[in-house]
C-alpha cells in the first residue's frame, strides 16, 4: 500500500505540488501524463531518491518520508532498465539479495521460479550489453522481484519495446502482479496499456495531480479540459447550461439529465459521434447536419472533421466506414451526438 | 573526404608537419647516444636513483590524487550546488599557473614564515629540499588532471544505476563500491596515467621547492648546464624509455574488455 499526502518537491524550476495518492495493498496503479509532467520525479520521490520539501510518504502503513531508499522496501525499474552492465544476468538478479537477509535456499527457489516465469534461464551467463529490449525488460523485472519489495515502481516499462514484445511484457506484468503481494505503480503514456493493466489511475500535469480514481471514471468522466484532451476526448467546447439543455456556440444540445456542480465545458469522444447520410429514424435529439472538412488517415481508422456553424467536431470511423458512407471533402452528412456520451465538467 | 578535395591534401600536409614536429626531436635524441653510453649511464647509481625518485614521487602524487580526488570528483559529477563552477575553476588553476610560480606559492605556505609552515615544522615535516616537498609539488600540478578525468568518467555512468542499487537495498557506499567504482575504474586509471605523466615531467616548480634530492628532469637539466647536451641525452633517453614502458602497461589495462560492450 502507498499513501502520499501533500507531497512537495522542488527541483530547480520544476515543482511537484500537493500530491495526494492512495494505492491499496497489492493494487495496480497507473500514473499518466505528458512528457515533463513530473511522473519520474514522483516515482523517485516515493523511492526516496530525491529530497522532498514537504508532505509524507507511507509504505504499508509506515511513514518512510525520512527513510533512505534502501530502507523503504520500494523497487524501481526505469524505462532504460538500468541493468548493471558489468554484471551478468545472474549477478544482476542476485544483486539485492544480500541486503534482505534471505537465506540461500529461499533465494535459490525464488530465483528458479522467476527465471521460469520470466523465461530468462538461457540468459544467465550473459551480460546486459548482449540482450534485446524484451530480454533486458525481463531481467530487470527479475532483479526487482528477487527482493520481494512491498512496492515496485515501473517507469514506462513498455515504451521502448516493439509491439510484439510490448504485448508479451504487458501480459507478463499482469501475471506477476497476480502472483505476488507487491503493489505495482506504473508510469505510462499509453491509455490502452493503462486500461488493460490497472484499476486505479491518476493524471499528472505540470507537477499537479489533475484527477485520480477509478481508471474507467477518468476515461469516461474527466474533470478538466486537460484530462478530457489527454484521454482522447477531442471534442471539448465551452458551454452554458440551462437544466438539461446545453448551449454550445450556436447549437443546443440535449443532455440526459441536468448536470451537477455548475460545469463550464462539454466533451464528447470522437468514437461517440455517429455519422450517417440520412437522418436517423425515428427522430433523435442532437442530430445535426454539417459538412466534411477533413478526412485524416489514422492507420486503423479515419478521423473525420465536420463543420457546423463555425464549430469543428471530430468523429472517428473505421477504415471500411469511409467507403460505405462515401465520405469526401465538402460532402454534407448527418451526425448524431448521443446524449449519454456527452460529458460535462 | 575524397582525395580530389583540396582540403584532403591540406589536412594531410598539416598532419605530416605535426608528426614530424613531434617525432624528429625525439627520434634524434633517442638515437644520439651510443649503446655504450646508454649502458654506462645505467650503471651510474645517481641516474638510477633520480629516475626511481621521479617514478616514486609521481606515483605517490597519483596515489594521493586518487585518495583525495576520487570523492571530490564523485561529488562534482553527482551534485549541483552553489559555487560548483568556482570549485571547478579552482581545481583547474594549477594547470594554468606558470610552473615556477607553483613552487614559489607552495614555499610561501610551507615556509617557516607562514603559520602553516610552522605547524609542519613542529610536526617534523620538511617540505623545502625533501622528497615530501617534491610529492607536494607533483600532487599540486597533477591532481587536476586526475580529478577532471575521473569526474568525466563518473558523469558517464547513469545515476539511475545507483538509484536501482539503492532501491535493491544497497547503501550509498554500497552502490558506489559495487556499481560506480567498478564501472569507473578505467577512467580512474586514465586519470592516474595523466596525473603521473604530468607529474613526471614537472621541472619548474620542483627546482624551486626541492633541487635536491634530484629527480630525473632536474638531473637532466643539471647535466645539460654543467656538461652539455651529449651528457644529458642518455639520462633523458632512459627516463623516456622507462616512462613509455610504464604508461604502455597502464594503457593496455585501461582498454575496455569485449564482453561488457
Amino acid at each position: 500500500m502507498i499513501r502520499v499526502e501533500s507531497l512537495q518537491v522542488h527541483l530547480g524550476e520544476f515543482h511537484l505540488r500537493d500530491i495526494r495518492l492512495t494505492i491499496p495493498p497489492n493494487g495496480f496503479f497507473v500514473l499518466m501524463g505528458p512528457t515533463g509532467a513530473g511522473k519520474t520525479v514522483l516515482l523517485e520521490a516515493i523511492a526516496g531518491l530525491i529530497p522532498v520539501a514537504g508532505g509524507t510518504v507511507h509504505i504499508n502503513g509506515k511513514d518512510v518520508t525520512a527513510a533512505t531508499p534502501e530502507k523503504r522496501g520500494v523497487g524501481i525499474m526505469y524505462q532504460d532498465y538500468a541493468l548493471f552492465p558489468h554484471l551478468t544476468v545472474r549477478q544482476n538478479a542476485f544483486f539485492g539479495v544480500r541486503y534482505h537477509g534471505v537465506d540461500r535456499r529461499t533465494s535459490s527457489e525464488r530465483f528458479k521460479r522467476l527465471t521460469e516465469e520470466l523465461n530468462i534461464g538461457h540468459l544467465l551467463a550473459r551480460f546486459p550489453g548482449t540482450l534485446s529490449g524484451g530480454e533486458l525488460q525481463r531481467v530487470a523485472l527479475a532483479r526487482a522481484l528477487m527482493v520481494e519489495p512491498a512496492v515496485i515502481l515501473l517507469d514506462e516499462p513498455l515504451s521502448a519495446l516493439d509491439p510484439v514484445f510490448r504485448e508479451e511484457i504487458r501480459l507478463l506484468l499482469k501475471n506477476l502482479h497476480n502472483a505476488t503481494n507487491t503493489t505495482f505503480f506504473m508510469v505510462t503514456h499509453d491509455f490502452a496499456e493503462a486500461l488493460s493493466l490497472a484499476t486505479q489511475a491518476a493524471i499528472i500535469n505540470n507537477g499537479v495531480i489533475e484527477q485520480t480514481g477509478c481508471i474507467l471514471d477518468i476515461f469516461q468522466r474527466p474533470c478538466s479540459a486537460f484530462v478530457a484532451d489527454f484521454v482522447g476526448m477531442k471534442n471539448i467546447f465551452p458551454a452554458e447550461f440551462n437544466g438539461s439543455l446545453s448551449r454550445v456556440g450556436d447549437i443546443t444540445l440535449q443532455l440526459p439529465r441536468p448536470p451537477l456542480n455548475a460545469p463550464r465545458f462539454i466533451a464528447i469522444r470522437p468514437e461517440d459521434i455517429i455519422i450517417s447520410n440520412v437522418p436517423p429514424e425515428p427522430a433523435l435529439p442532437n442530430v445535426f447536419r454539417g459538412a466534411v472538412t477533413a478526412v485524416i488517415d489514422q492507420g486503423f481508422s479515419y478521423e473525420i472533421q465536420l463543420e457546423l456553424k463555425k464549430m469543428t467536431f471530430r468523429a472517428m470511423i473505421p477504415k471500411g466506414g469511409l467507403i460505405g458512407l462515401g465520405l469526401e471533402m465538402g460532402k454534407p452528412v448527418h451526425f448524431h451526438l448521443r446524449e449519454e456520451a456527452i460529458h460535462t465538467f | 573526404m575524397s582525395r580530389k578535395e583540396p582540403l584532403f591534401w591540406i589536412s594531410l600536409s598539416c598532419g605530416a608537419v605535426v608528426l614530424a614536429f613531434i617525432i624528429m626531436p625525439l627520434f634524434e635524441m633517442l638515437t644520439a647516444p651510443s649503446p655504450e653510453m646508454l649502458r654506462e649511464t645505467l650503471e651510474d647509481r645517481n641516474v638510477v636513483r633520480s629516475i626511481w625518485l621521479s617514478i616514486y614521487t609521481a606515483g605517490s602524487a597519483a596515489g594521493i590524487s586518487f585518495l583525495l580526488g576520487t570523492p571530490l570528483a564523485y561529488l562534482l559529477a553527482r551534485r549541483n550546488f552553489r559555487g560548483k563552477r568556482l570549485v571547478e575553476s579552482i581545481i583547474d588553476l594549477p594547470i594554468v599557473i606558470p610552473h615556477p610560480v607553483v613552487g614559489i606559492a607552495i614555499l610561501s605556505v610551507a615556509g617557516r614564515n607562514h603559520w602553516f609552515g610552522q605547524i609542519l615544522s613542529e610536526l617534523g615535516i620538511r617540505v623545502m629540499g625533501s622528497v615530501t616537498g617534491i610529492i607536494v609539488v607533483l600532487t599540486f600540478v597533477g591532481m587536476p588532471f586526475y580529478i577532471n578525468a575521473v569526474k568525466d568518467g563518473f558523469e558517464g555512468i547513469s545515476p539511475r544505476l545507483e538509484n536501482v542499487a539503492r532501491s535493491l537495498g544497497a547503501s550509498l557506499g554500497g552502490a558506489f563500491f559495487r556499481i560506480t567504482f567498478p564501472l569507473a575504474w578505467r577512467s580512474m586509471l586514465v586519470g592516474l596515467i595523466m596525473c603521473c605523466a604530468r607529474a613526471i615531467s614537472e621541472f619548474g616548480a620542483v627546482v624551486i621547492v626541492a633541487y635536491h634530492p634530484m629527480i630525473a628532469p632536474v638531473m637532466i637539466y643539471e647535466r645539460f648546464e654543467g656538461y652539455g647536451l651529449k651528457y644529458s641525452q642518455p639520462v633523458a633517453v632512459w627516463l623516456i624509455l622507462v616512462c613509455l614502458a610504464l604508461f604502455l602497461v597502464l594503457r593496455i589495462l585501461a582498454l575496455p574488455r569485449k564482453k561488457e560492450v
